[in-house]
């Protein structure tokens, strides 16, 4: 990984510079990548379109087959996806997987013009919904269903910010009291500044590679990839979501019983053939620290409901049955889009392959990514040694 | 900054000259009706009977291939699924205010429809005059304004009887 932060460079540095970090952590030389599959950008022009190119042309072209993918915050992990499927149907033995953006301040915003027809456009326009309206809207929900207090989404961000001490990637390494969080003014109610993620500068990339690959350059006991998720919603989906103006309606036809967030793990656990309960450590898209909660129901951590009490015991803190977001999550980096979900597939590598330093999870043998992007888009990576 | 030549093509001639002769006009045509009791645009899928908000931009139904859409008005009544507000302004293609003041947003379910529609809510509500479960109904205000016309959004209204009852 390249650290995350605010410098406004060229976004191809920070993805180069995480690119040859990785192949140097696997020692895989440049030459021996059969697959080069990038996460896009939309916020760095055309080179951003075509970051898989891009990064190729940065490490060297050399003939290498390049896929570009785009999903929203689940680009990253449709990239891992793609290499995957290269390597599992034979294509390649080995396949870089890149990342990386340099990001705007402020909030992040349609491109120029005018698009009545473009439901993001729209939403900007006619109601000024920004993404942190949709997470104040779920986090007053919680509020009103489970009775969450502004404390416990405060909390979030004080466990992560413990984590993140220990983590020299993180832009943000300082550690937060539950005071400073409440100190911090509104953005949209019940959400505090320290409680949304800010958008960053960063870069991320994994090598991945066949198990007989792996095999014969003496990694006996290497960090599998055993499931990736790529969800869609079902129709009628009931729960209002970035970026649309309403949700589908359920007038006739009822939605199903599995939620689009939790079908999101459910795809992972039953392609790994394993339960939430077997799960050691968690990397989870915490946009807002209410955000994290909603996660542990939805991965099945606990029952609906029960997130609060969760945090609150420490089961999610490192040293806890089940840690979430040792990296420090969002809320310690930012969000740099394109690199964020190959970011928590470093950060489950690190942990299962027990290079986490201060950050270690004892025995984590089972790790999961999970986020979701807009326009339908969710994923989750499941890890095991 | 929009100005009213840029989004002359979205207008039709419905327009109502207004007390100071401002003429206000949809900000983006089809999605309301302008009228003494205004109705959001939405469509219904003829085969499946679900809705769809806006009428074009609905998602289909797998179970009902090529089903086809026709348009209808909404229900003007919901009651709020959760409310939050934009503390900071914000960015075009919104065109906030100067000075700008909070704007209010709530998701709506609609009983019949059964599907959940966001909206601002009209000037004079902050967040702690509203409650999940409030009832309200749907209406136009300005969304922004220039020297010839005041253009309008969709925006969500508590019922009276919401103020006489009090949050619970």
């Amino acid at each position: 990984m390249h650290p995350w932060g605010k410098w406004g460079r060229n976004f191809v540095e920070y993805g180069t510079f995480a690119a040859r970090k990785a192949l140097e952590d696997a020692q895989i030389e440049w030459s021996e990548v059969g697959f080069i599959s990038g996460a896009i950008t939309v916020r760095c022009g055309y080179p951003g379109y075509v970051a898989g190119s891009t990064m190729a042309r940065a490490l060297g072209f050399n003939g290498t087959q390049v896929a570009s993918s785009y999903a929203a915050c689940a680009s990253g992990a449709t990239a891992l996806s793609v290499a995957r499927g290269q390597i599992l149907s034979g294509a390649c033995d080995v396949a870089l997987v890149v990342g990386a953006d340099t990001t705007p301040d402020g909030f992040l915003a349609p491109n120029d013009g005018i698009r009545t027809d473009d439901t993001d456009w729209l939403r900007f326009h006619m109601v000024g919904a920004t993404n942190p309206v949709y997470f104040g809207l779920h986090a007053r929900r919680r509020m009103e269903m489970y009775g969450a207090t502004q404390e416990d989404f405060a909390l979030v961000k004080v466990k992560n910010s413990k984590h993140a001490v220990f983590n020299e990637n993180a832009r943000f390494n300082k550690e937060y009291a539950v005071e400073d969080i409440e100190a911090s003014p509104i953005v949209s109610d019940p959400l505090r500044l320290l409680e949304i993620c800010t958008t960053s500068d960063g870069g991320a990339a994994v090598v991945v590679s066949s198990l007989d690959y792996a095999k014969s350059l003496g990694v006996d006991d290497p960090v599998r990839i055993s499931a990736i998720a790529l969800n869609t919603p079902t129709y009628p989906d009931p729960l209002i979501d970035l970026p649309y103006l309403a949700t589908d309606s359920s007038a006739n036809t009822l939605p199903d019983e599995i939620g689009f967030k939790e079908s999101i793990g459910k795809h992972v656990y039953e392609e790994a053939g394993i339960g939430p309960e077997d799960v050691d450590v968690a990397e989870v898209y915490d946009l807002a620290s209410s955000m994290e909660l909603d996660w542990y129901e939805q991965l099945g951590f606990c029952q609906p409901g029960e997130a609060e009490s969760l945090l609150r015991d420490g089961s999610t803190s490192i040293g806890g049955r089940i840690p979430v977001n040792p990296s420090g999550g969002l809320g310690a980096f930012g969000e740099a889009v394109p690199a964020q979900a190959i970011a928590q597939v470093c950060e489950l590598n690190w942990q299962l392959a027990k290079k986490a330093g201060k950050r270690q999870v004892e025995d984590a043998r089972i790790g999961i990514t999970a986020n979701q992007g807009l326009f339908g888009h969710g994923s989750s990576v499941l890890l095991r040694r | 900054m929009e100005t009213a030549p840029d989004l002359c093509a979205l207008l039709t001639r419905k327009e109502t000259v207004t007390k100071d002769t401002k003429i206000e006009v949809p900000a983006v045509e089809g999605f309301f009706t302008v009228e003494e009791e205004s109705h959001l645009i939405g469509g219904r899928f003829k085969k499946s009977g679900n809705y769809c908000f806006p009428k074009n931009l609905g998602g289909s139904d797998p179970g009902f291939p090529e089903d086809e859409i026709e348009e209808v008005l909404l229900s003007r009544v919901g009651k709020i699924w959760s409310y939050t507000n934009s503390a900071y302004p914000p960015p075009p293609p919104f065109i906030a205010a100067e000075p700008y003041e909070p704007i209010v947003i709530a998701a709506v379910e609609l009983e019949q429809e059964k599907m959940v529609i966001l909206g601002q809510v009209v000037n004079g509500y902050s967040v702690d005059d509203l409650s999940v479960g409030m009832r309200v109904e749907v209406t136009v205000g300005t969304l922004y304004e220039d020297s010839e016309y005041r253009y309008l959004t969709w925006m969500w209204s508590p019922l009276p009887e919401e103020e006489k009852q009090g949050k619970n």
